[in-house]
């Protein structure tokens, strides 16, 4: 492969996270938006992958694999499963803040990411290390949808954004870590995924809708 | 000292996998008591032998050193009180119908597995292990406050789950933050997350980027340590797990993750100065103990009163931690210790007192004092115990935290988290009267605790008064590891 290619490539998939990270802030419906987290999933795969095969590392290339099972296939099938128990009317995220002021959100908290970023792409400087302020800002969007929607698969869906990010400034910087710590951030990300599915159940079945407005009892 | 530590790591596994076997029953109970038992058994026999050495183990993955064992003694005898107590208190919930044989079963396998988890996070000499167990606790622990399916126990757990995971997730960014750092450095790919290797490389780490992965591994493991911005999931996670997992959450879970940040910091000092993690965590731990004090005033229930209490000394702790002196570093090791027996001597009295009046309000639950010889007193010792006084060890790690805090030029921040406290130590003392002295109400049921829970208390308060007339022999291996960890000055 040739660095141009290669350069491309991360470019393309770390440009897509973002884009996709977007689009789950422009849309409301739900459905769409657990399609857009297996699209993000599949352009996250995309970065161990070709990274791998350029490095000619077998190790990295498996990871990539393993990731695209995991961020691709399961966690969107784990989600859409809990959506799908939602009764039709309550398929939408109504956000705290209109769709507009959210995308402008959005470009502000995509600045920060860049500004914040500035001493790692400073200390190394690859086409790589070059591609973390825009993983950053999917940690930042990310945080940002679980802040303002009140549905709870879409806090789930923010959960997911932030941890695609966090796992794609890892693979960015550093070729992921060590296969041991992987495996075991890969499992503790699946736990909590299916612990927040049968959450979700719990909460339709005691509150009658996954909406967390209902949660204000414990309070001083 | 390798067998050892897998020994009482393997313990709890075995009790956890006996219980998901065959049921919760007073048999599985008391092997995962006995598995707790051994635990101690084997920290001790560390301690007798790590003395200043640090023991890598599993290809440095795992490490033993003073803080592990310290850490490991304080989970063991935590989890001792908590699965002792925890025979009586399952068994009058089947009896009363308050939980099913599923709910038991799981109550009786997650709970030794959380234990488990702990000590990994203790024991891991690799910080990527360390985060995995810290996580593990957060998603076994889910169901564990879930326990009782009411709607408030689920939106105990909701809160708990998303905050402690969001923040634990930003905990792992500062760990590959500081992975990239070391790598940068020149440290080999598989062992640049240990431990022993980043503290070589700690000097010539890039200043920018280790401040970066600083602020966001405080955030992240302050966030499990119940220290402010993210301190919200606390009080209500406590007050509705069951009483022997609030004492385990409280008594240990908390410290766990501060004894995380404890072995962190030399490394972020050593990369980034010495200011930053200091003003760090003195902000966050001052800003957690005015939160804690404010909300002891106006909490009218007896466990969220509990869970601002620990929130009040995990934040004395960060600033005992920004200290980073020898002296303060024992101390604060010391108040982990005798606030982790006291707080478990207390959730397990209160958790009693909610079987008896199916409410933790303390209008509901008044003039314990005079209805249950043996409850009321065991709350009462604990919360003197809380409140500093002597005989017991929270009154030594008090004066020798603030000691430390004088000596380390801290007065302003000593003189502010004094008076904080004493607010804190009058609303403690104005509930806890209310609720030992106060006039009962003529059909006030009977309060009647199991014999396993009598044993706990009775065992955690001799434990609690051994420890304050003698703190002898851990008195070396807190020294020993407060000289480990001593930041550069």
């Amino acid at each position: 492969m040739a660095p141009s290619t290669f350069a491309l490539i991360i470019d393309f998939a770390s440009g897509g996270m973002l884009l996709a990270a977007v689009l789950v802030v422009w849309r409301r419906a739900l459905r769409s938006i657990v399609t857009l987290l297996a699209c993000q999933g599949l352009a996250l795969a995309a970065i161990p992958i070709a990274a791998g095969a350029y490095l000619g590392d077998t190790a990295l290339l498996l990871v990539g694999v393993a990731v695209l099972a995991l961020r691709a296939v399961m966690l969107p099938w784990l989600l859409r499963r809990a959506l799908a128990a939602e009764p039709p009317g309550r398929r939408d995220a109504t956000p705290l803040m209109n769709t507009a002021s959210s995308l402008l959100m959005v470009a502000m908290l995509t600045l920060v990411a860049f500004a914040v970023t500035r001493p790692l792409t400073a200390l190394q400087s690859t086409t790589l290390t070059d591609a973390v302020p825009t993983a950053f800002a999917v940690i930042l969007i990310g945080l940002f949808v679980m802040v303002t929607r009140r549905h709870a698969v879409s806090q789930a869906a923010g959960f997911l954004l932030l941890d695609n990010g966090i796992a794609a400034t890892a693979f960015l910087l550093t070729d992921g870590v060590p296969m041991i710590v992987e495996l075991g951030v890969s499992l503790d990300v699946l736990f909590a995924v299916i612990v927040i599915g049968i959450l979700t159940g719990r909460l339709r079945r005691l509150f009658g809708a996954a909406d967390l407005d209902e949660l204000q009892e414990l309070r001083d | 000292m390798t067998e050892l530590m897998m020994a009482s790591l393997l313990a709890p596994v075995a009790a956890a996998g006996l219980t998901a076997a065959l049921g919760w029953s007073r048999l599985s109970a008391t092997v995962t008591a006995i598995s707790a038992a051994v635990i101690l058994f084997c920290s001790i026999a560390l301690a007798t032998r790590v003395g200043h050495g640090v023991h890598l183990a599993a290809g440095g993955l795992l490490r033993i050193d003073a803080l592990a064992t310290f850490m490991l003694i304080v989970i063991a005898v935590v989890a001792l009180l908590a699965t002792v107590a925890s025979i009586g208190y399952l068994h009058t919930e089947l009896a009363d119908g308050h939980t099913d044989a599923a709910g038991a079963r799981l109550y009786g396998t997650l709970t030794p597995a959380f234990v488990a988890a702990m000590e990994l996070a203790v024991c891991a000499n690799n910080i990527g292990l360390i985060w995995v167990a810290i996580e593990a606790t957060t998603v076994i622990t889910a169901f564990l406050v879930g326990h009782h399916r009411t709607r408030n126990a689920l939106e105990a757990t909701w809160k708990y789950v998303i905050v402690c995971s969001v923040g634990i997730a930003v905990a792992f960014l500062g760990t590959v933050l500081l992975y990239f750092a070391a790598r940068h450095n020149g440290a080999a790919a598989a062992e640049a997350l240990n431990l022993d290797v980043l503290m070589s490389h700690a000097g010539a780490l890039d200043p920018a980027v280790t401040r970066l992965a600083g602020g966001l591994l405080l955030i992240g493991y302050g966030t499990k340590a119940g220290l402010f911005p993210f301190h919200t999931w606390l009080a209500d996670a406590h007050s509705q797990a069951p009483a022997p997992v609030s004492a385990l959450m409280s008594g240990v879970l908390l410290s766990v993750a501060m004894s995380v940040l404890i072995r962190l910091k030399p490394i972020i000092d050593a990369g980034a100065g010495t200011h930053f993690m200091r003003n760090g965590l003195l902000l966050t731990g001052l800003a957690t103990v005015a939160i804690a004090a404010l909300l002891l005033t106006v909490t009218g229930d007896l466990k969220r009163m509990l869970a601002y209490s620990s929130m009040e000394n995990m934040g004395l702790i960060a600033v005992a931690a920004a200290a980073g002196t020898t002296l303060a570093i024992a101390a604060l090791l010391l108040h982990v210790v005798a606030h982790g027996l006291g707080k478990t001597v207390l959730f397990i009295a209160g958790g009693q007192l909610q079987t008896t009046h199916q409410s933790t309000a303390i209008a509901d639950i008044t003039g314990v004092l005079q209805r249950s010889r043996l409850i009321g007193t065991s709350f009462a010792v604990g919360v003197i115990i809380l409140l500093g006084l002597p005989p017991f060890a929270m009154f030594a790690s008090e004066l020798a935290i603030a000691r430390a805090l004088a000596e380390a030029n801290l007065g302003l921040v000593l003189a502010v988290a004094m008076t904080l406290i004493a607010i804190g130590f009058v609303a403690l003392a104005r509930n806890t009267t209310r609720l030992l002295l106060g006039a009962a109400p003529a059909d006030a049921p009977t309060i009647c605790p199991p014999r396993s829970l009598a044993f706990a208390l009775v065992a955690g308060l001799a434990a609690s008064l051994a420890l304050g007339v003698a703190a002898g022999p851990l008195t070396d291996l807190m020294v020993a590891a407060a000289q480990q960890l001593e930041g550069p000055r």
